[in-house]
Formats: structure tokens, sequence, C-alpha cells
């Protein structure tokens, strides 16, 4: 019974950090965005 | 708050010069702060995990567009962005009600049974009933043309037809019907409710 009740939860053990893919697209994702700006026209581009 | 060696606005400027390691510190830096306060609202990883994902698709292209502005405050703004984006996923879940995946599919969670139990359907009669009582209290007139709109469903104009009275007096008829049928039940405290 004690040990029914003392379980810890398994959801507080999760670690709260974003997944390596998540941060590895971000990071490819901003290598790839180019910015330019032409007569007050802001263009995006993605270098593929 | 902690003491970098590089602060934020140091690397933020260095990103916005083309430095993109400096981006891949600012996330490691603070990805738990901001990844905690998602999950904090949204309780779920996957959703949390689209959440930092759009949260910093935004903060790149904020920051390539020149449009950033600096106070010393890069992580109450990512903080900020994220808010916004827990917010609207809100929004779109209320638009949008979806069934939840646990497994094995319940029909249950997509169609619901609108129809009264039988304690709620015996309550709907006793109301009805009592209604019915306090609309055959109404004067003669009043009576008429309230039952003809609520019971028979006609228009004021089929009803004024068949009355042989104008549109404006059976407006007024219905009207103090109403107010008329208000007041008995405030008076004698009747409770009209499912």
């Amino acid at each position: 019974m004690a040990k029914f009740y003392f379980k810890s939860s398994p959801k507080q053990e999760k670690q709260l950090t974003p997944k390596k893919e998540t941060i590895d697209f971000l990071l490819h994702y901003s290598k790839a965005l180019k910015v330019v700006e032409y007569q007050k026209i802001t263009f995006e581009s993605f270098l593929n | 708050m902690k003491n970098y060696t590089i602060t934020d606005a140091v690397l933020v400027s260095n990103y916005i010069n083309g430095d993109e390691a400096a981006l891949s510190t600012l996330i490691t830096r603070h990805k738990q702060r901001i990844y905690s306060f998602i999950y904090s609202k949204v309780y779920d990883q996957d959703v949390t995990e689209d959440i930092f994902q759009d949260t910093f698709i935004k903060v790149i292209k904020t920051l390539k567009k020149g449009k950033y502005n600096e106070e010393g405050k890069f992580l109450p703004w990512v903080i900020r962005i994220s808010h916004n984006l827990v917010i609207d996923h809100f929004r779109k879940g209320n638009r949008m009600p979806k069934f939840e995946d646990n497994g094995e599919f319940s029909i249950f969670s997509v169609i619901s049974d609108t129809d009264l139990n039988a304690e709620k359907r015996i309550i709907k009669d006793q109301v009805e009933e009592d209604l019915r009582g306090l609309i055959q209290e109404l004067p003669e007139d009043q009576k008429e043309v309230l039952i003809m709109r609520i019971y028979k469903d006609m228009s004021f104009k089929e009803i004024s037809d068949k009355t042989g009275v104008s549109i404006n007096t059976a407006l007024g008829r219905m009207r103090y019907a109403l107010i008329n049928l208000r007041k008995v039940i405030d008076k004698n405290n009747i409770v009209l409710t499912n």
C-alpha cells in the first residue's frame, strides 16, 4: 500500500528540454533563410 | 538572473551581423526556460515542441529582418512570443474540437447524445405543463395571439389576417402576453427551468 502511495509520478521525471531534432531544424532554418531588402520591400529566400 | 560571459545583447548583435553560432548559443542558453514555460501552459510535449519551434522561427525572422529592438530583454521578448503562440493554439483548439487519441477510437468522442435523459425529460414536460396552465390565465386576445405565434408558428401577418386586427395590434398583444406571463411567474415565484 505504501508503495502505491509513494510511487513518484513518471511525468515529473521528464527533462523539459526540446528535442535535438527541433534545435537542429532551427539552426538549419536560420542558415538557409536569407532576408533581402530592396527598395523598402523585404524578400525572404531559402537556400536549400 | 545568470551572469554570462557574453550577454544576450552581444549574441543577438553578432547573430544579426551573420554569426550563426550566436543563435545556437542563445537557444542552448534559454531552451529550458522557454520550453518549460510553454509546457506549463499546454501540458503536451508534442504541442510544446511545435510552439517552441514556431517561437524561434519568429525570432529568427524578426532578427534577420532587423526589426528587433534591443533593450537588453531578449528572454522576456521570446517568452512573450511563445505566450502569444500558446494563446493562438488554444484559440485554434476552440474552433476545431479534436477527439482524444488514447490508443483506442471511441465514436462518442466525435458524436454526442443530445437527447435528454429520463429525469430532464420529466422536468421539461412539467415546465411545459406549468407554462400551458399560465397561458390559460391570460386575457383572451393575448392568449389567442401567443398560441398562434408560439404553438402554431404563424407569422404576425397571418395572425393579423386570421384575427382581423392590424399587425401592430397583434405585436402589441404578443408583447403584453409576455409581460403578463413574466409578472405572474415573478409574483408566484414559479421556477421554469430545465
